[in-house]
């Protein structure tokens, strides 16, 4: 299918793709979230674009959509060069992006919420006063072009469902007149009805000849709805196929098939007593995790594989006490116990080396030792109720030796180091809690190869101790290099529990997938 | 719920009624509602301020410095501590538009740099706050005036205050007709909408195209107007001033907001509310007085009163995770 638009000259003028990205590039200190990427979307079609975490697919779109720069390589929309670097040059080209964290203002109507900054005035352009009558005709028909009369436009948007809520931005998106609407993981957080409904919407924009990228990671859908698909890995190019000729085996395949080049220290792993048994641990948010059993024994490294909004982080952030859960019952060493708050989880040995390490990881303009001796702060009172400064700097001095964290001296600010010997900090500071399970969450994101080598070694070390070491990891290379067993969560719920040594990439990408869609 | 506070306090104002009955009486309420309506004004202005999540501390010193401003241009010729001995009839209108302007002034000050240095706008006014008040007192310190407390307003700015045309305060003809501008701007012009944009979904208002900054130098320039207007108009209420007036005023503003409705966290509020958060407050201030509760014990009152009407508001819009 083609489409039909003004060339430069002004005469009507055929262009087989609406948006071609060529030899995209994009570098983040450390990282190169995108190496020599291509996409090319034809005009009223339904692009796929699909690939595991971290393989760059928000970070192409984000570049679209005016939101990064890139370093290298070229746009072109309608056959011509572009430059987007704002979001409102995106928006003004016919470019629109729904976003999984929506962009509405709850408190407004559906009409303000999609003439947000453009309202219609009363007695031309320049007028102060909005004019209400048309906003509401406007917005109704735009409504009824799409078949959303469920909506009305004056309904307020934190009385819609998720469902309709997205439905209105989708209608927003329309009302930019956009050639191109960006979908990021449009159905994560829709009924089975909901999806079809939304598939509904996207075939009757595919009929006006809007041209759709679709982020997902549920197969079936993209087999479902999708025209082509294209498909990165690692910040690469894997390649562009009509969807008619893939499978869901040879999607993964293709999504998954590197060569393990990464290097992990090997180890023999010496495995004993049970340490720590979950029990059906459920979430009070339906949508959240549900019914999550695994053990974890002394010296294992156990862990927990699956997709971004998987429940990982969630349910790792329970058993801890951070957050709530409805049903189940946690064991350390074979005793039942209760923890509903990271001060219970302290005191019964657990760590927790959390996801985000700026957010809720260092204290930023807190020195190196302030850094390191938060966790253990109590232990450090003597008699006379003072903190004990000679024994802080003392453990300090060992922590940085112990971990070989790189830094001028236990002073220095922490936010100056590298995200590696952060990283490193964080560790000597639940180390010098002397926890026997220890839960880490993306430990080695953001932090560039050598140093997590060094990371991986620390974790190695502590099994040998006979402590429990817990990775959630998105990195399907270090999972298969660094665990004992793996964990695979789909949707929330345990999808399977794999021995790291007996399985595959696509065993555990089909366990991914196992709940999804 | 989402009337619990509202519900509360109007529970305690039929406690007062029960208490005094005399309260309910016709020359009693109108003057709570005198007295409120300088608040409203005020109310309104700092209502523009907390729709975007944040507050005006210098308030109650911009009130202050516009009662002086107004104040000491507009003496009788009579009377003889003049602050500007020599100074003939002036137009009313004239000492009453330079109060404003320069409210208005540092309200855009204010506006700018809460948006231009990312400034929190509690430090960003708790600085102007200080400035104001610094100002106002060398001015208010000018020889021949050496401080001493303005009298003597000419009667036809203290009408604006304390008059009536008929049985109805021409300062309560001020608040309505202010309330129905504030009102008309917030929902019927672009202006409005993006003040509740901005304070509802910063991040949307940007991505929309909205002028953020634009937007808010102009809600803090509003809110400077309306707090200076409500200055001027309680130096005509009370027939003097002095640089401590409105010393604490934006406090029972911000409190007032708050019991009627307007979210601390942005983006939620309306006229309607805050008009009856100004005069429940008023009611509760007056009434407690009237029926012979300790003064301090009143403060302890007040402050239990704005503690529940922001958990109240919290618990609204604060998700549990």
């Amino acid at each position: 299918m083609k489409g039909l638009y003004p060339g430069k000259a002004g005469e009507a003028r055929e262009v087989m793709y609406v948006l071609e990205m060529n030899h995209v590039s994009k570098s983040f200190p450390g990282v190169k979230a995108l190496d020599d990427v291509s996409l090319k979307v034809k005009p009223g079609t339904v692009h796929a674009l699909m690939g595991e975490n971290g393989a760059g697919k928000s970070t192409l779109m984000k570049c679209l959509f005016g939101l990064y720069s890139m370093d290298e390589g070229e746009i072109s929309f309608n056959g011509q060069p572009v430059k987007i670097t704002s979001v409102k040059e995106a928006l003004s080209l016919g470019i629109s992006m729904i976003h999984q964290e929506l962009h509405l203002i709850p408190y407004r109507s559906v009409m303000e919420n999609i003439w947000l900054g453009r309202y219609p005035r009363i007695g031309g352009p320049k007028s102060p006063v909005v004019d209400h009558k048309r906003m509401y005709e406007m917005t109704a028909s735009l409504l009824k072009d799409l078949n959303l009369t469920t909506i009305q436009p004056t309904d307020l948007l934190r009385t819609l469902s998720v469902s309709k809520a997205q439905s209105v931005e989708i209608a927003k998106a329309v009302s930019y007149e956009s050639k191109i609407i960006i979908m990021d993981e449009p159905s994560s957080s829709l009924t089975e009805n909901e999806v079809e409904h939304l598939f509904t919407i996207i075939r009757s924009l595919k009929a006006r000849g809007v041209a759709i990228i679709y982020i997902s990671h549920k197969m079936e859908e993209i087999l479902k709805i999708s025209d082509e698909v294209t498909i990165m890995r690692d910040g690469k190019y894997v390649g562009t196929w009509p969807s008619s000729e893939l499978t869901t085996a040879v999607i993964i395949k293709r999504m998954v098939g590197r060569d393990l080049t990464h290097r992990f220290p090997s180890a023999e792993s010496n495995i004993g007593s049970e340490l720590l048994r979950v029990e059906e641990y459920t979430s009070p948010n339906p949508r959240s995790f549900k019914d999550v059993s695994f053990t974890l024994h002394k010296g294992e490294i156990l862990g927990i594989g699956g997709l971004v909004g998987a429940q990982r982080t969630e349910v790792m952030e329970a058993v801890f006490g951070l957050r709530l859960h409805s049903k189940g019952s946690l064991y350390v060493k074979g005793r039942q116990v209760h923890c509903n708050s990271a001060y219970e989880a302290k005191k019964l040995g657990m760590a927790l080396l959390t996801e985000e390490r700026r957010a809720t990881g260092i204290f930023p303009v807190l020195s190196v030792q302030e850094n390191l001796v938060i966790a253990n702060i109590t232990s450090y009172v003597n008699k006379s109720g003072l903190l004990n400064a000679a024994k802080m700097a003392e453990d300090t001095k060992k922590s940085i030796k112990d971990l070989d964290i790189k830094t001028p001296s236990a002073r220095t600010l922490i936010k100056s180091l590298s995200g590696g010997n952060q990283q490193k900090v964080l560790f000597a500071r639940w180390l010098l809690t002397t926890p026997e399970i220890l839960i880490l969450d993306e430990p080695t994101r953001g932090i560039d190869v050598g140093a997590k080598y060094e990371i991986y070694v620390i974790m190695r070390e502590l099994a040998a101790q006979g402590k429990g070491v817990i990775m959630i990891s998105s990195e399907m290379p270090e999972l298969l290099g660094m665990t004992d067993r793996i964990v695979v969560m789909s949707e929330g719920r345990v999808a399977g529990i794999v021995d790291s040594k007996k399985t595959s990439q696509e065993e555990i990408m089909e366990l991914a997938t196992k709940y999804v869609g | 719920m989402d009337k619990a506070i509202f519900l509360v306090l109007l529970l305690l104002v039929v406690v007062i009624a029960i208490i005094n009955p005399r309260i309910l009486r016709l020359q009693v309420l109108r003057d709570i509602l005198m007295m409120s309506s300088t608040k409203i004004i005020m109310a309104l202005g700092m209502m523009f301020v907390i729709l975007t999540g944040g507050v005006d501390l210098g308030g109650g010193r911009l009130v202050g410095m516009a009662a002086v401003v107004s104040a000491s241009m507009l003496q009788t010729a009579d009377y003889v501590r003049r602050f500007y001995p020599n100074m003939g009839q002036i137009p009313i209108l004239l000492p009453i538009l330079l109060a404003v302007f320069v409210g208005t002034l540092f309200g855009m000050m204010n506006g700018l740099i809460v948006a231009k240095f990312k400034v929190p706008a509690f430090i960003a006014t708790l600085s102007s706050m200080l400035i104001i008040y610094g100002i106002n007192s060398i001015y208010f310190n000018m020889a021949p005036n050496n401080s001493q407390p303005i009298g003597g307003l000419r009667s036809d700015f203290t009408f604006l205050g304390s008059g009536s045309i008929g049985f109805v305060p021409v300062i309560v003809i001020f608040a309505v007709i202010v309330s129905i501008i504030v009102w008309f701007v917030l929902n019927k012009t672009v202006f409005g909408k993006n003040v509740y944009a901005v304070g509802g979904n910063p991040e949307a208002a940007a991505v929309s195209g909205i002028n953020i900054t634009k937007t808010l130098v102009g809600l803090f320039g509003v809110c400077g107007f309306l707090i200076s207007l409500s200055g001027v108009l309680e130096a005509a209420r009370t027939g003097g001033a002095t640089n401590n007036y409105g010393n604490g005023y934006e406090l029972d503003a911000i409190a007032s907001c708050v019991v009627g409705g307007v979210s601390t966290t942005g983006g939620v509020g309306t006229v309607s509310g805050v008009i009856a958060g100004v005069i429940i407050f008023s009611f509760i201030n007056y009434g407690l007085t009237f029926i012979g509760v300790n003064p301090y014990w009143q403060n302890i009152i007040k402050g239990v009163i704005i503690v529940s009407a922001v958990s109240f508001d919290i618990r609204k819009y604060v998700q549990k995770k």
